[in-house]
């Protein structure tokens, strides 16, 4: 089948879209697949590949991500860049392929994009402190069915930004709800559950990221379906480490 | 309670949000239900208007109203002005799948602002009212109403609040932390503006003269 991508390409601050036309995909292959072939091509013409990330091409890993006619990690819902296949556009097709963009996210080069901000949420909070030792028993520690449903609801988030690139307002809320949430609503994550939910939104606002105006965007794109409910968890810790909880 | 660290962060700007949103929510169901005495017969709306000025009520709202409209929009502004820098521009971008109104919350605010202006000079102060004398209400609502454009900039301005409670109603709840329906933010807009575009829509075609 036959393509038109239209890609952002950048070295250094600025950058530009290039028209690639690519007249012998297969229907059957991964969008990151048709970037190889591509890439593939540019080599062998002695032209710079089309940088972008990616790892595990599972869906599972959140390395990879572009925005795709506008939406991220394109038309097919619940899906990663590396799980879209191109049965899913139609033969012809032009696409504008470009990166997540949001002021904490710069531009690396062409369509990677430095997600260090994401880190420095999770270093803000986003973990349990407990001694390390040997494991501990299965079950020593009950935790309701429904808890641990929405606490791996939110756990498969995997981190990837398409929440930030689809946001209105360039908010990271989703990202650091689905985090506060799977742990905050876990008997691991009691002791520093407000504390947490203080420090990583703090951090989140220092980075720059906007504040959300649920509207929606990210959890339509979300490739894991991370419900935006999460956010009005996080919301409620926060508005309660503030005022009564005293451990500040 | 930390009030200064909690208004810093950006779900602290839209609790104070939430929060004078819902006050001037509450006034805007009682101004609505208010409008509906005009219903009861001549003379009603003129006294219930009495009565609130003699019950002292109307400065010490208009006082509260005044704290909330400023904090509600310095913080719309504060927050506008963080999501304009932090948001990134695309050379394709789909138009937001949310909500009509949740698109429209920061401009439609605009244009409720602007209305409420036009409002107070022309049913509070009496400027802009074709009758316009301070306490014959029931006259200056009648004479307003006469009037196609009068009538029209009210609806508009009216499914501009809709819109923006629609969304309002269910973001700020969530905002504070209680996850609430679309349904139940839809149900009130359609309720808000059924009353408020009653009176209206009842004199222009004289069912209320």
């Amino acid at each position: 089948m036959k393509l038109t991508l239209r890609i952002w390409r950048q070295h250094g601050s600025s950058g530009r879209l290039v028209e690639y036309v690519m007249d012998d995909l297969s229907p059957d292959m991964s969008f990151l697949e048709a970037l190889d072939v591509l890439n593939e091509k540019l080599i062998l013409a002695g032209e710079e590949p089309v940088a972008f990330d990616h790892d595990c091409r599972e869906g599972i890993c959140g390395m990879c991500g572009v925005m795709i006619n506008g939406v991220a990690h394109g038309p097919q819902k619940a899906t990663t860049a590396c799980q879209l296949h191109l049965r899913h556009f139609k033969d012809g097709d032009v696409l504008t392929v470009e990166p997540w963009r949001a002021d904490p996210f710069p531009v690396v080069r062409d369509l990677v994009v430095d997600r260090s901000a994401f880190d420095r949420i999770i270093a803000a909070g986003g973990y349990v402190s407990v001694p390390t030792g040997s494991a501990p028993d299965a079950h020593a520690l009950p935790v309701p069915k429904p808890d641990a449903d929405t606490a791996f609801e939110a756990a498969a988030c995997i981190g990837c930004g398409a929440c930030v690139a689809a946001c209105p307002n360039g908010s990271a809320m989703l990202f650091t709800a689905a985090k506060a949430t799977h742990l905050g609503v876990l008997p691991q994550g009691q002791p520093e559950r407000y504390q947490r939910a203080r420090n990583m939104v703090a951090e989140h606002d220092a980075l720059g990221f906007g504040g959300c105006t649920n509207t929606g965007e990210c959890t339509s794109v979300c490739p894991k379906g991370i419900p935006l409910t999460t956010i009005a968890r996080l919301n409620a810790d926060l508005l309660k480490a503030h005022t009564t909880r005293s451990d500040r | 309670m930390d009030t200064i660290r909690l208004y810093r962060s950006t779900i602290g700007k839209k609790a104070v949000m939430a929060v004078t949103g819902a006050v001037m929510f509450l006034y805007v169901v009682v101004h609505m239900l208010g409008n509906l005495s005009i219903f009861a017969g001549p003379g009603a709306l003129d006294a219930y208007g009495k009565f609130l000025r003699d019950i002292n009520v109307v400065w010490p709202t208009r006082f509260g109203l005044l704290i909330a409209v400023v904090l509600h929009f310095i913080a719309a502004y504060q927050l506008t002005a963080k999501a304009r820098k932090a948001r990134g521009r695309y050379e394709h971008r789909r138009p937001v799948q949310g909500s009509y109104a949740a698109r429209t919350m920061r401009w439609g605010g605009v244009v409720i602002g602007l209305f409420v202006v036009y409002h107070l000079l022309d049913l509070t102060a009496g400027v802009l009212n074709p009758h316009g004398v301070h306490g014959e209400i029931h006259a200056n609502v009648v004479a307003d109403f006469q009037h196609w454009y009068v009538v029209l900039a009210y609806a508009v301005a009216v499914v501009a609040l809709g819109f923006h409670i629609r969304h309002g109603v269910w973001s700020a709840t969530r905002t504070l932390g209680v996850v609430t329906s679309q349904t139940i933010g839809l149900a009130v807009a359609v309720v808000i503006c059924a009353g408020f575009l009653s009176v209206p829509f009842a004199v222009f075609t004289g069912l209320v003269s």
